[in-house]
């Protein structure tokens, strides 16, 4: 809970605060839900070649948090998101997708199964208006719990060691996306294999009270192994090489919109995988399946673009330079050593192999420059490294 | 081959019976499942005392769709009426009473001022319920167009506007949105012709006179027609429930079944599709699709279940106000009372209390705030005047539609029933004295009885609140107003759905078109 003089500050901040700042050589911080986040410590390069060479520390405790129990909870999951929550098996975690009336995304996150039908679910926009309307008609208890929960995500081929160091004897045993919880302290330590890199990675949740004392640990533990906290602008330069989406970016949350036509359904992310129609009624079903039939509006692809040049905010033509599209995340990736991007384009464009192009602007000492730049489709993540998936995880 | 699965209506209520009249005469199996021992719903005649029988809930006839009346030949099937053209007799504590008769307004204490204006708003709120009246019949518009024949009906309700006329048409767009307090106070100079002509603007709504869209209630009110002549008000003879047995012979003669005494507690969802309904705990009966006559709250959220709906759609079923305000008072007497200056040969048309709009408004004070007024507003009809058999030789049955009474009152109402009823009686008292010496039985009905007996959420007897947030193409709900639900195979073809409440079957009538696959 917060405490009942919160509102003297606009801006909270997080359980890590005192160790974060201290670190944070550019004093470079941004607002996530209304929580106090670094942009960057010390060098954003530097920091991403943490996540890629050694292993990353991120402050992600503003993540929202809901613990949702009670007799109807697997009832109340499946019919809130678009997957089948029966297959995540109690100590698993699942990405997911809820849509609104539409089908249109409303945010994306992770169901994690903490033990039969109790689940807490992950997301960056708060979600609690929604998941009490959902609640009409099933006997569930939904608790807002993000200040009761801290956490930070470990990312990096030198992960699992750090942890082992730490004293998590067994975590290289975890699958991806598996959940475990170990002692720490007088409290829990709960371990996912879960993160937003792409690389090998985990994600360690904990009372906020024992928050210091686990960054400290951590640090020791991993001084070795080239431990660093790393911001956010380093982790999404990451989440882009991975193809992941987010929030306001790939797509505008259903619930914020106000133009019909500027939302996506989890088709038009091209996550049609999330999409179950072999279970019950869920939230956007019926649109979903009317969509399924008619054909979808867009389509997000990845992006290799031609030159190093990144096609920030570019549109993209087909080769008869019709504007077909925009580009939604752009950067040079320093792993794929190739200019690449995320867009949204207008069905039928989009097959893996297709040819398009984006027309980027770039200033050269206060000259502005446009190039058209050749685009190939690709249909796999920029970068996508074995040790992400293997298990046991390498010990590094 | 499998027998054809039958049409299961949930609900023998004046609009399930027009629906499953409509949809068995278009050669349709279909099955009728109601709640209660008898059809009709709340149009229903029943004896409340031994000897005295009484129109339950709805006591007078004004909004039966004619064409319905005509189609299923209700005439001939025993509907007639008593009365027709009552007129509205308002009476006062201040002097004679005034009398609304058609386009006209008789009374002592009535000037040429107002005996003139009233012929002008009498005409010009008939043009405009006219106007509503002919979207009665039609499905309402789609607001989201996804191709051009969603579109038409749209083109037709602003084709329909426009026809109005110019002047009229501006005149409607600026009422019909009003209070109805400041449209009148504009009008007349009379307390008591301003207070009953605001009646009609509130009864059975959880509105007092200065509420906004009260304009709008005055002219569903009287959107009605009977014999070519609109707003008319009128005695069903035998009562409400004589409409209610001519619909199911109606229903019954083209084919359909009737089962009284079986009450539906579960839509049954398969594969995503409404296939049948179980009836208590018994087994399941399996259907072509299902419609239901109950109020969209408890069509959706408790025989369907939110969970076979979208979320936001369930909470905007959810959201339905639907808390009644009106309460049904039936007193047996041992004579005709004798009410402040009324004639004997008046005592039998619509007597109202609603001296004036400050009263009304201050009778509707307490229920935003969960209590009863003190001092409430009254409809009273005397059936029995035309027609005897409703009570013992020489004596009188009193029908009255009292408000406000809010459903929730604060306490309850089985420790606030009896203060509401001697309230009540006082009220009466002052305007009929002596009528308490002729009381010999008495039921009052509040929203919680209409509730339990009648099975309408919040004991609202038009299903939810009839205001231009739940009209037409709102009504129940955004995205389910053309009576096909999201669940495939189930519709509605209540009250709660377009054009509304009142014993009027274009609910009923406009549903089975949809089943059917007409527009």
């Amino acid at each position: 809970m917060l405490s009942r003089d919160h509102f003297h500050r606009a801006v909270c901040e997080t359980p890590f605060h005192a160790r974060t700042s201290a670190l944070n050589q550019l004093n470079l911080w941004h607002r996530w839900r209304d929580h106090t986040v670094a942009d960057a410590y010390f060098d954003v390069g530097m920091e991403y070649n943490a996540i890629r060479n050694s292993c990353a520390v991120f402050d992600l405790s503003p993540m929202t948090k809901h613990l949702i129990s009670g007799p109807d909870a697997l009832a109340y999951m499946n019919r809130l998101v678009t997957r089948d929550v029966a297959k995540i098996k109690p100590g698993r975690v699942g990405y997911c997708l809820w849509c609104d009336d539409a089908g249109q995304v409303i945010d994306d996150g992770t169901i994690f199964h903490l033990n039969e039908g109790v689940y807490r679910l992950c997301s960056q926009e708060r979600q609690l208006d929604w998941l009490l309307c959902s609640a009409l008609g099933f006997d569930v208890k939904i608790l807002e719990e993000t200040s009761e929960v801290a956490g930070l995500a470990v990312q990096g081929p030198t992960s699992c060691a750090v942890l082992k160091r730490l004293g998590l004897a067994g975590v290289e045993t975890m699958t991806p996306f598996a959940l475990r919880t170990y002692p720490f302290g007088n409290t829990d330590l709960m371990v996912s294999r879960t993160g937003y890199t792409g690389d090998l990675g985990y994600e360690l949740w904990i009372d906020p009270n024992q928050a210091l004392a686990l960054w400290d640990q951590l640090f020791a533990a991993g001084h070795d192994h080239g431990i660093r906290a790393i911001g956010t602008l380093a982790l999404e330069m990451s989440r882009v090489e991975a193809g992941f989406i987010q929030a306001g970016v790939e797509f505008l949350p259903a619930d914020r919109a106000v133009r019909a036509d500027r939302t996506r359904s989890p088709f038009e992310l091209d996550l049609g995988r999330l999409v179950d129609f072999s279970k019950a009624n869920f939230t956007g079903r019926r649109a979903l399946w009317a969509e399924k039939q008619r054909g979808s509006r867009y389509r997000l692809v990845r992006l290799d673009v031609e030159g190093n040049k990144p096609a920030k905010d570019a549109y993209i033509y087909d080769p008869q330079r019709k504007n077909i599209g925009v580009v939604t995340s752009s950067m040079w990736s320093p792993a794929a050593k190739a200019s690449i991007a995320l867009a949204s384009v207008q069905m039928p464009w989009g097959k893996p192999g297709e040819e398009l192009f984006a027309e980027i602007f770039y200033q050269n000492e206060l000259k502005w420059n446009r190039f058209m730049a050749r685009c190939r489709v690709v249909d796999s993540a920029f970068y996508d490294p074995a040790r992400r998936r293997l298990t046991p995880a390498p010990d590094l | 081959m499998t027998e054809r699965l039958p049409i299961v209506i949930i609900g023998a209520g004046h609009n399930g019976l027009v629906c499953a009249a409509y949809l068995a005469r278009a050669g349709r199996k279909v099955l009728i499942l109601e709640a209660g021992t008898r059809i009709g719903g709340a149009a229903i005649t029943r004896e409340f005392a031994p000897g005295y029988k009484v129109s339950a809930v709805a006591h007078l006839l004004h909004l039966l769709d004619p064409t319905i009346a005509k189609e299923l030949g209700l005439a001939s099937r025993g509907l007639s009426f008593s009365k027709t053209a009552l007129r509205t007799v308002a009476l006062s504590m201040q002097g004679s009473p005034l009398i609304i008769s058609g386009h006209e307004v008789l009374g002592a204490g009535i000037s040429a001022a107002d005996r003139s204006a009233f012929g002008l708003y009498h005409a010009r709120m008939q043009k405009f319920s006219k106007f509503i009246a002919r979207q009665h019949g039609r499905v309402p518009p789609r607001l989201a167009f996804s191709s051009w024949r969603d579109a038409l009906p749209a083109a037709a309700l602003g084709l329909d506007l426009r026809r109005l006329g110019k002047r009229d048409m501006r005149e409607f767009l600026r009422v019909a949105t009003m209070n109805i307090y400041d449209v009148l106070e504009d009008t007349f100079e009379s307390p008591v012709l301003k207070g009953a002509l605001a009646l009609d603007g509130v009864l059975g709504a959880k509105l007092g006179p200065r509420s906004g869209n009260t304009v709008y209630g005055a002219l569903y009110r009287n959107s009605g027609s009977l014999e070519g002549q609109g707003g008319v008000f009128a005695l069903p003879r035998g009562g409400m429930g004589a409409v209610s047995d001519a619909l199911a012979s109606a229903a019954r003669e083209a084919g359909a079944e009737i089962r009284c005494g079986s009450m539906v507690s579960q839509i049954i969802v398969k594969d995503g599709r409404a296939a049948g309904v179980r009836v208590d705990q018994g087994p399941e009966i399996a259907a072509e699709c299902v419609v239901s006559n109950a109020d969209p709250r408890t069509t959706l959220l408790q025989l369907l279940g939110a969970r076979h709906l979208e979320a936001e759609f369930a909470r905007r079923v959810q959201h339905l106000r639907t808390a009644g305000n009106a309460a049904k008072l039936h007193l047996a007497l041992s004579g005709a009372p004798e009410f402040r200056g009324v004639e004997r040969a008046q005592l039998g048309e619509r007597l109202l209390i609603a001296p004036d709009l400050a009263y009304i408004e201050r009778a509707f004070n307490p229920a935003k705030y969960g209590e009863f007024s003190a001092e409430p507003v009254f409809e009273i009809t005397l059936p029995s005047l035309h027609e005897p058999g409703l009570a013992p030789p020489g004596h009188q049955v009193l029908s009255a539609i009292v408000q406000y009474a809010p459903y929730g009152l604060k306490g309850g109402w089985a420790e606030g029933k009896a203060a509401f009823l001697s309230a009540i009686m006082a009220v009466l008292e002052q305007y009929a004295p002596g009528i308490g010496q002729l009381v010999l039985h008495t039921e009052l009905l509040t929203p919680e009885d209409l509730e339990q007996q009648f099975h309408m959420a919040g004991g609202h007897w038009h299903h939810g609140e009839l205001a231009l947030d739940q009209f037409m193409m709102l009504r129940p709900v955004p995205g389910a107003a053309q009576y096909a639900m999201p669940v495939e195979g189930l519709y509605l073809c209540g009250a709660g759905c377009h054009p509304g409440g009142g014993v009027m079957g274009s609910a009923g009538r406009n549903a089975s078109r949809v089943v059917l696959g007409k527009r």
